[in-house]
């Protein structure tokens, strides 16, 4: 007997069907993944499966069933029994789906309150053995934090324990690692497979195929609330049969050579022309050396002040970043990724070393100085909408940058339809505002804006990690592009080792503030010679099967 | 399902959704609020256009007659038309209103923009003053500077608005603060932009949009104030038809003829309503955008 059985699910609000009759059905240990992009009703979907829609849905189905119990028209009573003691639910975002007010322990032990009769010392024990289970250190310890207290990885962990609680049959993960570091990511990932191993179904839901290719068993691609292609992971990811799976498979970055395309990308990808695609990146070529770097660290260090001492954000960091190159520097969050960033940014000034733009001194100057120098530094940011003035419209986001460019550079400013060209938006975009555009429309905006001050170096900061792999690829084929047609120099920060590979010419790996390793991608990449690389590099999702 | 099901779900679904489309259609709300301010307007600029009769007519014979077809809002002790007389007392209302919530907003503007810009010294300072200011009840505040300027509609209207600048400037700090630190002033820090263009630009604006629908609160609760100075003989004095002034001399009827109190309260109350609910309507209208 399958533990979810499902025909023909359909969910609309008011008149308008996300979910057009959807069908799958799962048995015990196996896992079955659903994968698409943002608003391919994947998200709803998990959710009708619980009777959780949400309001002013409408559910409808030829069969819903869960553990052979027909559900199509439960009542909400009936719905209360099924989640958790038989369907657990994992979300994204554990920090919002835990109380930030009550300790986890707390949070863990609410299902076995409601659903089951044991005493509480037996429910204490229950509740450290499922802390234990799912990997948490010290699970004494972290029974007693709020989840604001626990690290990223921790709080999944916490999130996975409660939905464990009941041992349901059936476990639904919605993007369980989405916002996770890589290495947090694979644990995360080998808990979920030993749950499976031990006989739980799980429905994965994800818009990462690396993700998925590791965990399921089925692979269903939708798009626009439909089934477009259903199969065996292997089937799936060997052989596409839809060209919208193939250009999702193309698009993930992972051990993708540099210059080569990521969206579209339907035919063989040995046919796309590009740059030399072997371990010899552009800079290091022999005249090189010569190339005198335009930002330079030497010997940075920036500490933070906290909590019963200082945190060394930065320590001891030199990197060079020449005209033409990209240069990644990857590393899990709180490695000081951001604060380079900042220091690059001349938004904070380090403790000890210098930042240099272009010889001269930059992170010494006084900001007075520093102020008309800064349109040659141009920055992308995780978040665009946030980057942007609410009020704000987006021409008016974009000749104020020109603006600035302009005074600059002495040349005039360039048109708002002619940015919003170069990074591929229609002129009609100037008039709306950030908010009312999409995510990747709004990562175009940001670029656009980074440009218009036509600068010389360019920051990225951790730019598409908010955005679906097919947007993703877009963007980063879209920056390659730029970069390549301005000579731009461009440092490129990321968690994403697939996305760092795939853009930079040199990478740094960061960790604790320090740079472990670095030089030319491929050499780092292929043969890391630092244990936290070749740990990073085996932790990151790829898609072979 | 079947089709028949399907296509049954579609014209189910479609009635339902009619509702939502209209959203461009101003509400009713804000309808009567926009006639409500310019019926105002006009009282305040013309009164003789929409008076009965003039506001300071006595006829001692026709004294507390109650509302009637001749008398809207009844007479009060002298025969003088309480309507006639709320609508010459909607000028000066007004005037004190909002230029009380006009000077609150200045000063709390001054001070907030000062201790958030002004270094850790003057925010400590200015945020310690606040402390002050806010202890005194508001009342306690105004009577404080009447004392020292003597009554009048003028010192009442300052005193209003300097006991309402505390809870202005404490708002526009926090507002400035978080905004200085906001992702988007940074990326204009990052264009090489100076810090007056910033706060020209993005700061201010951004920390006085959602003062302005508190501030359509604040006119309604300066009139009320300057009512309770004028009820106290602090603020207009007795023959002017002032809102709060006629509340305080129709207190002693209030058993026998309510009607010389109802009336201009419900002016205030109405002009409250009105002036809040046409702030909602406009941050809303800017909000949404183009």
């Amino acid at each position: 007997m399958p533990l979810l059985d499902v025909a023909g699910l359909r969910v609309a609000f008011g008149d308008h069907e996300v979910v057009h009759g959807i069908s799958l059905r799962i048995r015990p240990g196996e896992c079955v993944a659903i994968v698409g992009e943002s608003g391919s009703g994947k998200s709803v979907t998990a959710r009708a499966l619980l009777g959780m829609a949400g309001a002013g849905a409408r559910t409808r189905s030829d069969r819903l069933r869960v553990l052979g119990r027909e559900l199509g028209s439960a009542s909400e009573r009936t719905w209360r029994d099924v989640r958790g003691r038989q369907v657990g639910l994992i979300l994204q975002d554990a920090l919002v789906s835990l109380d930030p007010l009550r300790p986890i322990g707390r949070e863990i032990d609410d299902p076995l309150r409601i659903h089951e009769r044991m005493p509480p010392a037996a429910r204490r024990a229950r509740v450290l053995g499922l802390l234990a289970r799912v990997g948490m250190p010290d699970p004494e310890f972290a029974a007693g934090r709020r989840s604001g207290e626990l690290s990223g990885g921790l709080r999944q962990r916490a999130l996975i324990a409660s939905a464990l609680a009941l041992d349901p049959p059936l476990v639904i993960a919605d993007e369980p690692t989405t916002a996770l570091d890589v290495s947090v990511q694979a644990r995360i990932l080998s808990l979920l497979d030993e749950i499976r191993e031990a006989g739980t179904g799980i429905l994965l839901i994800s818009h990462d195929l690396a993700v998925v290719s590791r965990l399921a068993d089925r692979i269903l691609v939708t798009r626009h609330g439909e089934v477009i292609e259903d199969g065996t992971a292997d089937d799936v990811l060997r052989s596409p049969r839809e060209p919208y799976t193939r250009a999702l498979i193309a698009a993930v970055p992972t051990e993708r050579p540099r210059g080569t395309a990521l969206a579209v990308a339907t035919s063989a990808p040995a046919a796309i022309p590009g740059p030399p695609p072997t371990g010899v990146p552009i800079a290091t070529g022999s005249d090189a050396p010569e190339r005198p770097p335009l930002l330079r660290f030497d010997r940075v260090a920036k500490g933070f002040s906290v909590p019963g001492g200082r945190l060394l954000a930065v320590d001891d960091v030199s990197l060079a970043l020449r005209p033409g190159e990209t240069l990644g520097l990857v590393g899990e969050s709180g490695s000081g990724k951001t604060t380079v960033a900042r220091l690059a940014l001349g938004l904070t000034a380090p403790d000890s070393g210098v930042v240099l733009l272009d010889g001269e001194a930059w992170s010494s100057r006084p900001e007075r100085e520093r102020r008309p120098m800064r349109r040659r530094i141009g920055a992308i940011y995780q978040d665009a909408l946030s980057s942007f003035d609410p009020r704000w419209s987006v021409g008016r986001i974009l000749a104020d940058a020109a603006s600035v460019g302009a005074r600059g550079t002495g040349r005039p400013a360039p048109r708002v339809e002619d940015l919003l060209d170069q990074v591929g938006l229609v002129a009609s975009v100037a008039r709306r505002r950030p908010l009312n555009l999409s995510g990747g429309q709004r990562q175009r905006v940001a670029i656009a804006r980074a440009l218009a001050a036509e600068p010389d170096v360019l920051i990225c900061d951790e730019p598409v990690s908010a955005l679906d792999v097919t947007i993703q690829a877009q963007i980063l084929d879209l920056l390659d592009r730029l970069q390549r047609r301005r000579g731009l120099a461009m440092l490129f920060i990321s968690h994403d080792l697939g996305v760092v590979r795939h853009m930079s010419d040199h990478v740094a790996v960061m960790r604790a503030g320090r740079i472990v390793e670095s030089g030319g991608t491929e050499a780092v990449f292929a043969e890391p010679r630092h244990p936290y690389t070749a740990q990073l590099v085996a932790d990151a999702p790829r898609l072979t099967p | 399902m079947s089709e028949l099901e399907l296509r049954q779900t579609t014209v189910e679904a479609s009635a339902e959704h009619l509702g939502p489309r209209r959203r461009r259609m101003p509400r009713a709300g804000t309808v009567l609020a926009v006639a409500f301010v310019a019926f105002l307007a006009v009282a305040t600029v013309a009164p003789s256009l929409v008076w009965t009769q003039d506001p300071n007519r006595i006829a001692a014979a026709d004294a507390f007659e109650s509302p009637s077809l001749a008398h809207w809002f009844g007479t009060d002790e002298s025969g003088r038309d309480v309507y006639s007389r709320v609508i010459a007392g909607t000028a000066s209302s007004l005037l004190i209103g909002v230029s009380a919530t006009l000077i609150g907003l200045a000063l709390g503007l001054v001070l907030g923009v000062l201790a958030s810009f002004g270094g850790r010294v003057l925010d400590f300072g200015v945020g310690r003053v606040i402390e002050v200011l806010f202890a005194f009840p508001g009342l306690l505040l105004a009577l404080l500077v009447i004392v020292v300027a003597g009554p009048g509609p003028v010192t009442a209207t300052i005193a209003v608005g300097l006991s309402t600048a505390p809870g202005y400037a404490r708002i526009i700090r926090g507002q400035l603060v978080g905004i200085r630190s906001s992702h988007y002033v940074e990326a204009a820090r990052v264009l090489g932009h100076s810090p007056g263009r910033i706060l020209a630009r993005h700061l201010l604006p951004n920390a006085l949009v959602p003062l302005f629908v508190l501030a359509t609160l604040g006119v309604g609760q300066a009139i009320v104030w300057a009512a309770a100075l004028s009820y106290l003989g602090l603020g207009a004095q007795p023959p002017a038809a002032e809102w709060g002034a006629m509340l305080a001399a129709g207190r002693t009827y209030l058993p026998t003829a309510p009607w010389l109190t109802v009336f201009p309260g419900l002016m205030i109350v109405g002009t409250t309503i009105a002036t809040t609910m046409l702030g909602r309507a406009l941050t809303r209208r800017g909000r949404e955008g183009r």
